[in-house]
C-alpha cells in the first residue's frame, strides 16, 4: 500500500516539473502488485495442494492448473516492471512456452499414469476400466 | 524500479523459494513415479520464475534467457522420463501402428 503512496508522491512531484501526472508509473506499480500477489496466492495454493490432497490425480490437478495461472500472472507483473522493449518482448516469449508447455506436461503425465493403471482414490465416483493391456 | 518495489521483488521470491522447498517434499516423499514426475515438473516452473524474478532483483537482464532455455528443457526432460519408463527405450516411434508391437512393456 505505501508503494501506492510512493508512486503517487512521486506522480505529484513529477506533476509540480511538467505539470502533467506520471500515470504509466501509478498503473504500472498497481498492476504489479495485484498480479504479482494473485500470482504468489495461486503458486503457494498449488504447492499446500500437492501436499495435503490424499490421490495422485487430485494432486495433479491442484498443480497443473495453479502453476500455469499463477506463472503467467508472475510473469505479467514482471512485463509491468520492465524498462525496454526486448526485455518484455523475452519475458512474454517465457510466458508463451510455459503456456504452451505446462498442460502438455501434466497431460502427459497424467495419461501415463492412467495407462499404468494407477488407480484413483475411491469414492462415489467409479473411474472406468483400465481397457485391453491391463498387466 | 524503485526500492520498495525492489523489497517487495525480494519477498515475492523467497515465497517462491518456500514453495520450491515444499515441493521437494512432495518429491522426497512422493509414494509413486508420477508423484515425483509431477512434483520435478512443478519445480521446474517454480525455478523459471525464480530466475526471472531473481534476475529483476540484480538488475541485469541476461537470466530471462536462462529461464527461458530451462523451460524448454523441463518440458523436454518430463516428456523423455515419461517416455522412458513407458516403454522402457527411448528410441521407440512416435506413430500409432507402433502400439500394437511395443515391447518390454509389463
Amino acid at each position: 500500500m505505501s508503494l501506492i503512496f510512493a508512486a503517487a508522491a512521486d506522480a505529484a512531484h513529477a506533476a509540480e516539473a511538467a505539470h502533467n501526472i506520471d500515470w504509466w508509473g501509478i498503473i504500472s506499480t498497481i498492476g504489479t502488485l495485484v498480479s504479482m500477489s494473485a500470482g504468489l496466492f495461486f503458486v503457494l495454493a498449488g504447492t499446500i495442494g500437492v501436499l495435503r490432497l490424499p490421490d495422485f490425480y487430485t494432486r495433479l490437478h491442484a498443480a497443473g492448473m495453479t502453476d500455469t495461472l499463477g506463472a503467467e500472472l508472475i510473469l505479467l507483473a514482471l512485463i509491468f516492471q520492465a524498462d525496454n522493449l526486448q526485455m518484455v518482448l523475452k519475458l512474454l516469449l517465457v510466458a508463451f512456452f510455459l503456456l504452451i508447455t505446462s498442460p502438455t506436461a501434466t497431460h502427459a503425465v497424467a495419461h501415463a499414469a492412467y495407462r499404468a493403471g494407477l488407480k484413483p482414490l475411491l469414492g462415489p465416483y467409479r473411474a472406468p476400466e483400465i481397457e485391453e493391456d491391463a498387466p | 524500479m524503485s526500492p520498495l518495489m525492489g523489497y517487495f521483488m525480494l519477498g515475492s521470491a523467497i515465497l517462491i523459494i518456500v514453495s520450491m522447498a515444499l515441493m521437494l517434499a512432495r518429491l522426497i516423499g512422493g509414494p509413486t513415479l508420477y508423484d515425483r514426475l509431477l512434483a520435478v515438473n512443478s519445480f521446474g516452473t517454480k525455478t523459471v520464475l525464480f530466475l526471472c524474478v531473481f534476475c529483476f532483483i540484480i538488475g541485469r537482464p541476461d537470466g530471462v534467457d536462462i529461464a527461458l532455455l530451462y523451460a524448454l528443457m523441463n518440458f523436454i526432460a518430463t516428456i523423455a522420463v515419461l517416455k522412458f519408463f513407458n516403454y522402457r527405450a527411448l528410441d521407440v516411434g512416435l506413430m500409432r501402428s507402433d502400439e500394437t508391437q511395443r515391447g518390454g512393456r509389463s
